[in-house]
């Protein structure tokens, strides 16, 4: 178990200069299933307990059925888009300040000036390093 | 023409072209001598009325392009003094305005593609995500030395299966910065690609009236080399052989001898519906014993996504097509078949049958998608078809017709820019 806390805890080290939190909760909300597999996987290696959403129609709802510590939020997702959603979101008393990762796979400038008018607490472009989603998360939940 | 003289009329009486004369009443060639002479004298006006025109043309020209960039000095009041002391070189200033402005209008186009075009916007997208895929899943490999083995066995695949569906993108991708290219040249496009195998075949396919399969044929058809161009054959020739099953090829011929090639008295007798009887009439053998059938079938946006051509009328590859084709006039009135006839450019003369029909079986529910298709042959003038139907003059393509006088034009020919 000592060798199995290797190269991942170690890379996220280097980047946050922290620990990894634990039994944090993180509500992904993606439809690329390999992006949602290997996210998945990063985040539980960490500690997180990690729940998954691929459908933009009912993304609000979801984030209310879990209530997690922060939300990774996908721009392009399927039936609603990612901007409104956090609109929304940021429109409800108890998610008004809820931590919100952006990403997105499409011109940059424009959707990062999107994002922050809306109130996304982070923007990151496709693709993203593992370690870089790890690093912002737990800066987000003032790890 | 003032006198009501057709063009093609005037144009043999002095023995050049229709297109040349076209060429010439736009002031794009300047002539003089015999042929001046020649068309004053079949007009009935002076020499001198002729090319006062052409004058007045060229010193328009002049004035927009001494207007267009502004600075250079050039001294308005002298243009006439310019075009009668050194008209050679008047016309070649007026001539680089033109270009000029075709090639701002092309770079305009481009940009603009480069900007807004869903293709690339969508194709960059799907990129972007599977390279992000492929990135986290790589990583996590490469730096998880005490993986477990049913994960290392399932992040492998989705490597492997992000990295043919990036390989994919970037095949159509680059396919289509070739077609922008070639722009009116070659196939690119998996649609082009399966068009292309079509046409090589003549439309006609031997082995599947005999009862082979689609696959058999594509696996064996070296030009269609990528899942989307196969795809779209494979969906082409299931429907050539539903068509077939339908409408099996001996009784169709012998019924097309009795009533005629009607397609309109060929769906009744068979209980099939136009589309696919106009279908089957644009792949029988071509041996001579049934008219040569042109068909283009477009969906509901006006795209055309089925193209037989034939000699003396083309099918634009890229672009829009002209919209007065009856192909349009039955788009705008579903499920009312339209018979006329088309005279192109060059006069010469097509009977056309469209249809506009839905294609889903969603009868409630869903989008309603329809098709419409315009079935074609050449007739000579003289037949009894050419009398009785409503004649539309129509073209291929805006950008290489001729027309001057066309009220659907959307945007000039480049046969106008050609000097």
């Amino acid at each position: 178990m000592a060798e199995k806390e290797s190269t991942d805890r170690r890379d996220a080290d280097k980047v946050t200069g922290g620990r990894p939190q634990m039994g944090k909760h993180v509500l992904l909300i993606e439809d690329e299933p390999n992006i949602i597999e290997a996210i998945r996987f990063i985040l539980e290696r960490d500690g997180w307990r990690v729940s998954t959403h691929s459908d933009g129609a009912d993304a609000v709802e979801a984030v209310g059925a879990h209530r997690p510590d922060v939300v990774i939020l996908d721009v392009m997702l399927p039936n609603r888009s990612g901007f409104d959603i956090l609109k929304e979101l940021r429109g409800h008393d108890g998610t008004a300040a809820l931590p919100v990762l952006m990403l997105t796979a499409k011109g940059q400038s424009r959707d990062r000036a999107l994002a922050e008018s809306v109130g996304a607490s982070r923007f990151m472009t496709k693709p993203f390093s593992n370690q870089e989603v790890l690093a912002s998360v737990r800066e987000l939940t003032g790890g | 023409m003032n006198l009501g003289l057709r063009q093609a009329e005037l144009a043999r009486r002095v023995g050049i072209s229709a297109s040349y004369l076209n060429l010439i009443e736009h002031n794009r060639r300047r002539i003089g001598g015999k042929l001046l002479l020649d068309l004053a004298a079949e007009l009935g006006v002076e020499v001198a009325t002729l090319t006062e025109g052409a004058e007045a043309a060229l010193l328009g020209s002049l004035r927009s392009a001494a207007e267009r960039i502004e600075g250079t000095g050039a001294d308005l009041d002298r243009v006439e003094d310019l075009a009668g002391r050194f008209p050679g070189w008047a016309q070649l200033i007026a001539a680089q305005d033109r270009r000029i402005t075709g090639l701002e209008e092309t770079v305009d186009s481009l940009s603009d593609r480069l900007t807004h075009d869903p293709f690339l916007s969508e194709s960059m997208h799907d990129i972007l995500t599977t390279v992000s895929a492929i990135r986290s899943t790589a990583s996590i490999l490469a730096q998880t030395p005490d993986i477990e083995a049913e994960w290392l066995a399932r992040f492998h695949d989705n490597v492997f299966h992000d990295s043919r569906r990036l390989s994919d993108t970037t095949q159509e991708l680059v396919r289509y910065f070739d077609q922008i290219s070639r722009e009116e040249t070659g196939f690119s496009t998996a649609p082009d690609a399966a068009a292309d195998f079509a046409e090589a075949n003549a439309y006609h396919f031997p082995e599947l009236e005999a009862g082979a399969t689609p696959e058999t044929l594509i696996d064996r058809a070296a030009s269609l080399t990528g899942e989307a161009e196969r795809g779209l054959a494979q969906a082409y020739l299931e429907r050539y052989c539903a068509d077939a099953q339908r409408l099996p090829l001996a009784p169709f011929q012998d019924a097309c001898a009795r009533l005629d090639h009607d397609p309109g008295r060929l769906a009744a007798e068979f209980g099939v519906d136009l589309l696919g009887v106009f279908r089957r009439l644009a792949s029988l053998p071509p041996d001579g014993a049934a008219p040569d059938f042109g068909l283009v079938i477009c969906d509901g946006s006006g795209t055309l996504i089925f193209r037989k051509a034939l000699p003396g009328f083309s099918l634009p590859r890229y672009g829009a097509a002209c919209a007065l084709w009856p192909l349009f006039q039955a788009l705008m009135r579903p499920a009312q078949p339209l018979r006329a006839v088309m005279e192109t450019p060059d006069e010469l003369r097509f009977l056309a049958h469209a249809v506009c029909l839905p294609v889903t079986g969603a009868a409630f529910d869903g989008p309603q998608i329809v098709e419409a298709a315009m079935l074609f042959h050449r007739i000579d003038d003289r037949t009894a078809e050419a009398s009785a139907a409503q004649v539309f003059r129509v073209g291929t393509s805006c950008r290489i017709c001729a027309r001057s006088d066309c009220a659907a034009r959307r945007e000039p020919s480049i046969l106008r820019h050609s000097t």
